[in-house]
């Protein structure tokens, strides 16, 4: 199936013009009032997907529920409610008599059909711009088994968002994290994974050994984390097709923790901490061969790759305090690149290379920020308590972090770059260490 | 020893350690709510049994080492250095280790948690190392030495306030039971 790119000039306008008006409130970091210079969201209509046939009308307001709530999510767009159609769709391929959706201030008007035969099933979509009356776009569609359904719903959402703002989406795309249970003092943490919508959540871990900080590979189908199961810290690597699972990276003597994949999956860079000091060191999984890239007196940790895999951001407190760095993929001489008041931490750099995410705190407070690859344009997105690690959406338009209130439990949270937006990501229980994973194939 | 007698002796010990451990906020030494003092965690080591604690009033017992030395050392926002009561309690570590040459013990380092995870695991084994470096320059065998960091991941309070990130900055001493070497 092509992906079609006819971006109707109309819709793709009034999103930029309303990205760009945002952009004022932006330039200055320490302002956190979100609200301001509201964005207003494209309104959209999303009547329930045409059943094709009966066993299909089980999915038809649920495939439409799962679509709206991820565009509604994104800030972006805001849902014109089905009590104030005038126009029905009943069948997927009549013609759409605009004036109907018009009428009530539709600018997109998604429909859909599904229908599903034994455990198999077909969703169709279309987009039109109703303002010119025209499709955006060729229709979609998708089989798959019907227990995916979400995962289908997911792939209209992105392909409307693609359609409509000419980037590529995230919404059927999945976060590994850790879930929490039990005393503050004797936290019990179970590797997890879960839509990026918070549904069809798995462990992937019984918690009887503490874990910490999952990352997903490029393709999704290795996790790498840290686990005390042996009682000291080191990491695992986990295949998610298979459920393999082996120790990997061990430095005799050493803690190793901080695992991070290169972007073509085959090493990864981590910390090795012994005799009071931390360093980076690099892995080829392969070989199993081990290069150490950071030999300072001091902390290097929280590494993460540019996506060319040139470049590894980290931070580290060599100048007494921790900041942000940028260095080369094989070592050699780092750069700082942070300089703001305060602390910096969790550098991750951004899928699409221009930016990198961090954790900052200052005067007791923390935040999650972005800034240029060089740290220019910082800007922080977020304040409270406790907000940390940071991790790109696929498309780098969103983060999702770690948020502790004062006292309270964790729980994940998702931000815009541009600081709106700021949602708790839901989870069945308390929840820390997010890592969002590619848009699925 | 009667069960009774053991149960009175758990009691007694317990009350000893909330009167002589103000800061540790009346957890059972290393060994107690923290979970973490040597007997919690997946530790292969194998952890303290109550039973062994011995009575802190004897001074080659563990529940002497927790109670009355002091298992554990405090450290500053984002420091690792030991200062003069912490170089006090590792000296009296390091005779009672001296005189009790059959113990092994790891050495725990902990952060409070107001930083990033990953840099608190970091944080943790620096503190933890610098309480090992200190207790090898006392004479203690470095091989008789094990750290291990927790980063943030076992305060042993959690009030989310100051007076609480003061003692969860700390390394915990935690015998571990006799030699196998």
């Amino acid at each position: 199936m092509t992906r079609l790119f006819h971006f109707l000039p109309a819709l793709v306008l009034v999103w930029l013009a309303t990205f760009v008006a945002a952009l004022p409130a932006q330039a200055q970091p320490l302002r956190l009032q979100i609200t301001e210079g509201v964005i207003e969201p494209m309104p959209f209509a999303m009547p329930a997907f045409v059943p094709e046939n009966s066993a299909g009308s089980q999915y038809s307001e649920s495939l439409a529920r799962v679509v709206s709530a991820n565009l509604t999510n994104t800030g972006l767009f805001r849902e014109i409610p089905r009590s104030a159609h005038l126009g029905r769709i009943s069948s997927f391929d009549a013609s759409v008599n605009y004036s109907d959706w018009r009428a009530i201030n539709t600018q997109a008007l998604i429909t859909g059909a599904v229908s599903v035969s034994g455990n198999r099933m077909n969703v169709k979509f279309r987009l039109f711009d109703v303002l010119s009356g025209q499709q955006i776009g060729e229709g979609l569609q998708f089989g798959g088994s019907t227990e995916n359904w979400r995962r289908m719903a997911h792939k209209v959402s992105d392909a409307v968002y693609s359609r409509i703002t000419g980037e590529s989406g995230y919404f059927d795309s999945r976060v590994v994290f850790i879930s929490e249970s039990g005393s503050r003092g004797n936290r019990t943490k179970r590797l997890a994974i879960m839509d990026q919508d918070g549904e069809n959540m798995q462990y992937l871990t019984d918690g009887r050994a503490l874990v910490l900080g999952p990352r997903m590979s490029a393709t999704g189908e290795q996790i790498i984390y840290t686990t005390y199961e042996t009682g000291t810290p080191r990491i695992a690597l986990m295949n998610t097709q298979t459920g393999q699972r082996q120790l990997v990276g061990d430095i005799p003597g050493a803690m190793t923790f901080s695992p991070r994949f290169s972007p073509d999956g085959r090493s990864l860079v981590f910390s090795a901490a012994r005799g009071g000091n931390t360093d980076l060191y690099r892995l080829e999984i392969g070989s199993g061969q081990i290069q150490q890239l950071t030999s300072s007196p001091s902390i290097a940790t929280a590494p993460s790759f540019s996506p060319d895999g040139r470049q590894i951001t980290f931070e580290s407190d060599r100048s007494g305090t921790s900041q942000i760095y940028v260095m080369p993929a094989n070592g050699g001489e780092a750069r700082r690149i942070s300089f703001g008041q305060g602390r910096y931490s969790t550098p991750v750099w951004s899928p699409r290379g221009d930016m990198i995410a961090f954790t900052k705190s200052n005067a007791g407070r923390f935040h999650i920020g972005v800034m240029r690859t060089d740290g220019s344009e910082e800007r922080l997105l977020t304040a409270s308590f406790l907000d940390e690690g940071p991790t790109w959406s696929p498309n780098g338009r969103v983060v999702k972090f770690t948020r502790e209130a004062q006292g309270g439990d964790p729980a994940l949270f998702s931000v815009d770059i541009s600081g709106r937006n700021l949602r708790r990501v839901p989870t069945p229980g308390p929840a820390s260490d997010p890592a969002w994973g590619p848009l699925l194939p | 020893m009667t069960l009774t007698s053991k149960i009175l002796l758990v009691l007694a010990t317990l009350a000893l350690a909330a009167c002589n451990n103000p800061r540790g906020g009346g957890t059972f030494g290393g060994g107690g709510a923290d979970g973490f003092g040597g007997n919690g965690g997946g530790f292969n080591d194998g952890g303290i049994q109550t039973g062994n604690l011995g009575d802190p009033n004897d001074p080659n017992s563990i529940a002497h080492f927790q109670q009355r030395i002091g298992d554990r050392v405090f450290f500053t926002v984002d420091s690792s250095s030991l200062n003069e009561e912490a170089r006090s309690t590792l000296n009296g570590q390091a005779r009672w280790l001296t005189s009790n040459p059959q113990y092994t013990i790891v050495i725990e380092g902990h952060a409070d948690e107001r930083g990033t995870r990953e840099y608190n695991v970091a944080l943790g084994e620096r503190r933890a190392n610098a309480v090992m470096q200190y207790l090898v320059s006392q004479g203690i065998s470095a091989n008789r030495l094990r750290t291990v960091s927790y980063g943030k991941e076992r305060p042993v309070e959690a009030c989310a306030a100051q007076r609480c990130w003061d003692v969860n900055r700390r390394s915990v001493t935690a015998v571990s039971g006799a030699r196998t070497s």
